[in-house]
């Protein structure tokens, strides 16, 4: 096979990989967001009242972040795919920014909850109703989970940018940059379900 | 910058992908989304609130996947369907699950 | 070919470019050897769950016998189904076959991500490591049974998190080689190899691997989520906390019930391609055992209620998961009656492959048969949780997929070792432990009808006869295996040695020599005939 050819497959190899990579982590998410709809569905009120306990400026600020941290990863693969590797690495460092911004923020959001005793397993939670319980339960477990998906991306983007310097990574060789990105992507798209899903409940 | 850009030949494959213009204007579209949500959550709608509020939220989500991610540049018909794919099997679980959870 | 000696021609067991041993055995990314690394693993761990299920025999010989108490009992088969289940049924065959024979069954030179493939192995190796490790510590094994339940699981002071995350990195280890099992199909096919061209064992692997990337998530979460349940308390399915117990055990059957179909569907499929080659003979109905592969997997995905008929779901979804359950049983039965329909005429060899190959159609028939019982709903309401089900479950998995594993061992030992084993002893192998077998479970169904629970350490004196030919059928099945794995053991470096093409198959790996070399082929072969077009080959007989 020729170089060419086989580069090309090369290339769609690593991008379908990681397609289906995404796929099951939005089944991973999936299993929770189909508990959280049977919580919810069983504890309209609950959940609503357990919501005006979070900070609708931190989350919408937080999407806000998340939003604009996708923009310049998306920029990133952008220029790089051009050859401008000055410009995706800081790119890639606007996003790294952006992405710390996002988990500190949401580290205050959990300060606060542990302060007001909202925690799971907390003694003031627990003489909170049963919806209300479940419903800071699964927030914990949600954000949580994809708090951890925000520290991964960080550090895959992080090798990334090593990869770079070394040279091991460039517009020849794409590939770790665009699925890195790929991830970033899909760590927004699960923030933007839930906001709403946490934060908007009227 | 045109607003599609076709790609070297010299990355190995051609690729057809948003230009700068798409970007921000998806980008622009995300936040105004994001605005407009948090404005509905506001007004109090009652039982069709949560049906608008994942509307939009799908609608991000949907432009995230076509521009951001290039889904509708994608020429690999296997990658092309698995979004569809995803949403019909976890429709699917949750569906199947309900059956229980609303005849209880 | 010259005097030079070219190591990727060779042996791909054999040295490369200086590289020898145990450490090149645990580094190499060659698709072959890593299909011989998991064949240890597993094999190690058939062997040690193979144990657990005597010992679990011996407990039950008469009605008296305490070899251990009720929790003793509990942790036994536990044990003996997260090893079964986990590490041996769920990966077997798309990791052992998967990995050693795709790439040559459809041209390639290796999977799609090889350093990825290397990387689930060693996934799978943590995975039974904290498996092992959680057996010794914190309180010792779980005693839930392997689907962990809720509220016992929450509750029981043993070592629940460790195993249940043990299950969630094994579980990323069957995703990831599903997402290299559907790569490598879409993107390292030979020129030629169209998809209908493809033999019917990468339908059944592809199949499967759809059901890894789509369902594993699942199950993986739900492991996490009885990990932070146990660590913080967050009440998901804890009552008292509004939680519901039900919903876990949805959850648990979504991924546990397309398990099932990861288990057998690469079976069948390898089952599909020995048919034609021990009755010479094209398949009967390709297209249809192709798509019947896909329907399987799909429909497969619908009916996990069916395990949960008794445990207070809505009558509503006891109705419409029966509904599916039935409808699922007839692209099996498509299988089988093409199978069949193949050896119509054919002219056929009864070698060891082909015997087990047989064997499988028997016995799965008997347990699929079996589950229209246990889907009738008025039906289950006697049979669940007792013998039946156990029944039911060993005729299809050990008698389907058990017996299939051992078809595919017998028909590619050629290419995996370069020699031929005893026939004779394998034919007595298969005979002792296909008699066993059947002494053994059958009577399982009609204690079960008689009301004999299950995962019970003790029974009623009126299952002791039943009980003991049970047990008696379970100590002859394992010698037969034992003598069929002896035999394939011993001649593995000592028998004759084997041409490229003992069976006269005509899918792609039989035009590779015996054993397979290192590197497949220099430039990708042309393919221009049917994976079981006999025409033009010579008869070996």
């Amino acid at each position: 096979m020729s170089g060419h050819v086989a580069e090309a497959v090369d290339r769609d190899r690593g991008r379908i990989g990681m397609w289906l990579f995404i796929c099951t982590e939005i089944l991973l998410f999936g299993g929770l967001f189909l508990l959280y709809s049977v919580y919810r569905y069983k504890n309209q009120a609950d959940f609503h009242e357990a919501s005006l306990d979070l900070s609708r400026f931190d989350g919408t600020l937080n999407t806000i972040v998340l939003i604009t941290s996708s923009l310049t990863a998306a920029l990133a693969v952008h220029e790089l795919r051009a050859g401008r590797t000055a410009r995706t690495r800081l790119l890639i460092g606007a996003t790294l920014l952006l992405a710390l911004t996002f988990l500190v923020v949401k580290g205050f959001e959990w300060a606060a909850k542990f302060e007001h005793g909202l925690y799971p397993s907390a003694p003031h939670l627990l003489t909170l109703p049963p919806g209300q319980i479940l419903y800071f339960g699964l927030y914990f477990t949600m954000t949580g989970l994809h708090a951890i998906h925000v520290i991964v991306g960080m550090g895959v983007f992080g090798y990334g940018l090593r990869s770079m310097s070394k040279g091991r990574v460039g517009p020849e060789r794409p590939i770790l940059i665009e699925n890195a990105t790929l991830f970033w992507h899909l760590v927004d798209v699960i923030w933007i379900f839930l906001f709403p899903l946490f934060y908007l409940i009227s | 910058m045109s607003d599609t850009a076709l790609e070297q030949e010299g990355g190995g494959r051609p690729a057809r992908e948003p230009g700068y213009r798409s970007y921000f204007l998806v980008y622009a579209a995300l936040v105004c989304l994001t605005a407009l949500t948090v404005t509905s959550a506001s007004l109090n709608l009652g039982r069709i609130a949560i049906v608008i509020v994942l509307c939009i939220a799908g609608t991000k989500a949907v432009l995230v996947l076509l521009y951001f991610m290039h889904l509708r540049y994608e020429k690999r018909l296997l990658v092309s369907i698995l979004m569809p794919i995803v949403v019909v099997t976890l429709a699917i679980f949750i569906g199947l699950t309900y059956t229980d959870i609303l005849f209880r | 070919m010259g005097d030079t000696v070219n190591e990727a021609e060779g042996p791909f067991f054999a040295p490369q470019g200086g590289k020898r041993g145990i450490l090149y055995w645990l580094s190499s990314t060659n698709h072959k050897r890593i299909g011989m690394l998991y064949l240890s693993l597993i094999g190690f761990f058939f062997a040690t769950a193979v144990v657990l299920g005597v010992l679990m025999r011996i407990q039950m010989l008469s009605p008296g016998i305490r070899l251990m108490d009720a929790r003793g009992y509990n942790t036994l088969f536990t044990l003996h189904g997260i090893i079964m289940i986990f590490l041996v049924v769920i990966p077997g065959v798309p990791t052992i076959f998967g990995n050693f024979a795709l790439p040559m069954l459809i041209g390639a030179n290796d999977m799609a991500f090889p350093r990825l493939n290397l990387f689930s192995w060693y996934l799978f190796l943590t995975g039974a490591v904290l498996a092992a490790v959680s057996v010794f510590t914190n309180g010792g094994a779980p005693d839930t049974g392997w689907t962990f339940y809720v509220p016992f699981s929450l509750k029981t002071s043993v070592n629940v998190p460790l195993a249940t995350f043990a299950v969630f990195v094994l579980g990323m280890s069957s995703i990831l080689t599903g997402i290299n099992i559907v790569t490598t199909v879409h993107q390292l096919r030979a020129p030629g190899m169209r998809f209908f061209r493809m033999p019917l064992s990468v339908w059944g692997l592809y199949s499967t691997a759809w059901v890894q990337i789509l369902a594993t998530p699942i199950v993986g979460i739900t492991m996490l989520l009885i990990v932070v349940e146990r660590l913080f308390g967050i009440g998901v399915f804890d009552p008292t906390k509004g939680g519901d117990p039900l919903l876990y055990q949805h959850l648990f059957w979504i991924y546990s019930h397309p398990a099932v179909y990861i288990m057998i569907l690469p079976a069948m499929g390898i089952i599909s391609d020995l048919f034609p080659v021990f009755s010479r003979k094209n398949i009967f109905g390709y297209k249809m055992i192709a798509f019947s592969s896909l329907a399987i997997a799909s429909v497969g995905s619908l009916v996990w209620g069916h395990h949960m008929y008794v445990s207070g779901q809505s009558d509503t979804a006891d109705i419409v998961f029966s509904l599916l359950t039935f409808l699922v049983a007839v692209p099996s039965a498509i299988k089988v009656f093409n199978w069949i329909a193949t050896m119509y005429k054919g002219s056929i060899r009864l070698e060891p492959p082909f015997l087990f190959a047989l064997t499988f159609v028997f016995l799965f028939s008997i347990g699929g048969l079996s589950g229209l019982f246990l889907g009738a709903l008025s039906a289950n309401v006697q049979l669940h949780d007792t013998y039946f089900v156990v029944a039911h479950f060993h005729y299809i998995i050990f008698g389907g997929m058990g017996f299939g594993m051992f078809a595919a061992l017998h028909y590619w030992y050629p290419k995996m070792t370069g020699r031929m084993y005893s026939k004779a002893t394998a034919v007595l192998g298969w005979l002792v432990a296909f008699v066993g077998f059947n002494v053994f479970y059958f009577p399982f169904f009609i204690m079960g009808w008689e009301g004999m629970p299950r995962r019970y350490y003790a029974y009623l004196p009126k299952f002791a006869h039943l009980q003991f030919l049970s047990s008696i059928g379970a100590y002859v099945m394992v010698a037969g295996i034992a003598l069929l794995v002896g035999n394939l053991l011993y001649w593995a470096r000592r028998g004759e040695k084997a041409p490229a093409n003992p069976w006269g198959g005509a899918t792609l790996e039989w035009t590779l020599p015996s054993p397979a070399p290192y590197e497949n082929w220099e430039e990708p072969p042309d393919v221009t005939r049917g994976p079981y077009d006999y025409t033009g080959m010579e008869d070996e007989r």
